[in-house]
């Protein structure tokens, strides 16, 4: 693992992240949210890769629990933003 | 496989960062929001691909999850979503925190075989250099833990203040900072000892130390902070959720993680940034001071001595005659639920030939965007919501400033009392329209414990009770003229 390359990922990704949405307005504050919010369930790879097969130890159902909560997080996230910005397009014709 | 896995990644992460930016633009919100759930179908499905998954488990979690994500994000109640968000966001933080010590715990258990087994007769560089656990790897599995363990209480605990379930109020006890210096110390220590040596015997109790620390840190982070600076909290958690991601994606050496959560992380905090400063205040204030926990026996009076009430009679014939009335939500709007019959008013006083606007202050409500959610759950035309900073020019032209549970946001002691403590906070200026009317429950002080100079200003009137009711009776006068 080629720590420097992964660091070096963060901190281009942290920069793009404060160009793309330096100004966000205000209405879209709280889907901005919860939508990103749901992103960062993306943490769901990590818990699936942690559920091995053959493997019932420990490890196994801390990747289980993990996985069932970044579902929620991913799934409820993206609807719940969905949802409420269908009702800004409604007003918005 | 390993090549096309990682190259599905990158895919993922363009799709994110594509997803992201169009969630920061109107027109392509939802577009935007569909192209990042892709996306993250996409991770899901290549991590699926690789070798040596238990599948039960994982589908069994999947479905798990998403079914009861999915459930909540349909049952939810307009007025219920910055709980809703908040525990989302304390479930990732928690998923985080699990990973990492999953992590732990695989990579703790490979040592025996790998390193008593194979390799018997070895020098230092070697050793080092095939260690599983090289202590950058330690020391973002405590990050993990740690940000992880944080975002979960914290957020959970925001959850119980903004559903009411543990009190609004901002808790202060004596020697909460030596608390709170103590319980990072159980963190910052153990943390560095286990990143010295993760495989030692002592190792994993204390990463059990930093779990817990962590967890109570969360706690004692939104303890001292009130329900208005709840804005403020949830911006900051929904970065460190993000962040907690990427540093789980530090741990697995994994780009999408990585990427996607760092995205998150700056997205959040730049959402934390715009609320500190619609309020004036550092994040370190916000954080620390805890602000709204007294409450000030106001020492000075106010300008205009006692609030005048007016009924809901006179107050429908000002606002029949009225030719342009701005609007101003705030938390009790939200509390009141009464954002439906504020569209209908607002409807009314328009066919009456009135100008209709909504004036929204960026930290009117309890999360970043709170009104404009429940007033477009009402339907109330997009044209007709209006920034703090768009308003403020004309509101000397308003008829009638119209305040809908709202108190801190437009409270004059902001722009006229250095003494004050909110002294500075961006306001929207009511107090300069040619007169408001305050629709307020009670005679209390709002969160911040505050006398409103408004509310006894020479043209003000209050009309005291439960804001529906007060505005259905608006409505109602209106339909039978």
């Amino acid at each position: 693992m080629d720590i420097i390359l992964l660091l070096f990922i963060f901190v281009l990704a942290a920069f793009l992240g404060f160009e793309l949405i330096s100004k966000v307005p205000s209405q879209l504050h709280t889907p901005l949210m919860s939508g990103s919010n749901a992103i960062s369930g993306i943490t769901i790879v990590g818990a699936i890769i942690a559920v091995e097969a053959g493997d019932s130890g420990l490890a196994t159902w801390l990747g289980f629990a993990a996985i069932v909560l970044a579902s929620i997080n991913v799934v409820g996230g993206y609807l719940v933003t969905d949802r409420m910005l269908g009702m800004f397009k409604k007003k918005g014709k | 496989m390993e090549d096309l896995i990682n190259l599905a990644y990158i895919v993922a992460s363009i799709i994110f960062v594509l997803g992201i930016k169009m969630l920061g633009k109107a027109e392509t919100a939802r577009k935007g929001n569909m192209l990042s759930a892709v996306g993250m179908l996409i991770a899901i499905v290549v991590t699926l691909l690789a070798k040596g998954l238990d599948y039960k488990i994982i589908f069994a979690g999947l479905v798990i999850g998403g079914g009861i994500g999915a459930v909540a994000a349909k049952r939810v109640q307009m007025t219920g979503m910055p709980e809703l968000v908040a525990l989302f966001n304390g479930f990732g933080g928690l998923a985080s925190l699990l990973v990492g010590w999953a992590e732990y715990h695989r990579k703790s258990h490979l040592i025996p075989e790998e390193l008593l087994g194979v390799v018997e007769p070895m020098n230092e560089a070697v050793a080092a250099s095939i260690t599983p656990l090289p202590t950058f790897t330690a020391v973002v599995i405590v990050l993990a833990i740690l940000i992880g363990g944080v975002t979960f209480t914290g957020s959970v605990y925001a959850w119980g203040k903004l559903s009411g379930k543990l009190g609004g109020k901002a808790l202060v006890f004596s020697g909460q900072k030596i608390v709170n210096a103590l319980i990072a110390l159980a963190i910052v220590i153990p943390g560095i000892l286990f990143s010295l040596n993760p495989t030692g015997e002592m190792a994993y109790t204390l990463l059990f130390v930093v779990i817990i620390a962590s967890l109570l840190l969360g706690v004692t982070m939104v303890m001292p902070i009130g329900g208005g600076d709840m804005p403020v909290v949830i911006s900051l958690l929904n970065s460190f959720s993000g962040l907690a991601a990427s540093a789980a994606g530090f741990i697995i050496a994994n780009n999408v993680l990585i990427v996607a959560g760092c995205l998150v992380g700056a997205s959040g905090l730049i959402l934390t940034v715009i609320m500190c400063k619609a309020m004036n205040r550092s994040l370190a204030n916000v954080l620390f001071s805890g602000f709204g926990s007294v409450t000030q026996s106001s020492a000075k009076g106010g300008p205009g001595g006692e609030p005048k009430a007016i009924t809901v009679e006179d107050a429908y014939y000002v606002l029949e005659a009225a030719r342009n009335v701005v609007f101003i939500p705030g938390y009790g709007m939200a509390v009141a639920q009464a954002q439906h019959a504020v569209k209908e008013l607002g409807e009314l006083l328009e066919n009456n030939g009135c100008e209709v606007r909504f004036a929204i202050h960026p930290v009117a409500g309890r999360m970043p965007g709170h009104m404009n959610v429940l007033l477009a759950e009402a339907d109330v035309p997009y044209e007709q919501l209006v920034e703090m900073d768009d308003v403020n020019p004309t509101i000397e032209m308003v008829d009638v400033a119209f305040v809908i549970g709202a108190n801190d946001v437009v409270n004059p002691a902001a722009a006229d009392d250095p003494g004050s403590p909110i002294y500075g906070m961006p306001i929207i200026e009511a107090h300069k329209a040619k007169s408001a009317f305050c629709l307020k429950r009670g005679k209390g002080a709002g969160f911040s414990g505050l006398e409103n100079g408004l509310f006894t200003a020479p043209n003000t009137r209050m009309i005291y009770g439960d804001a529906k009711a007060t505005i259905t009776g608006l409505v109602t006068q209106f339909k039978d003229s």
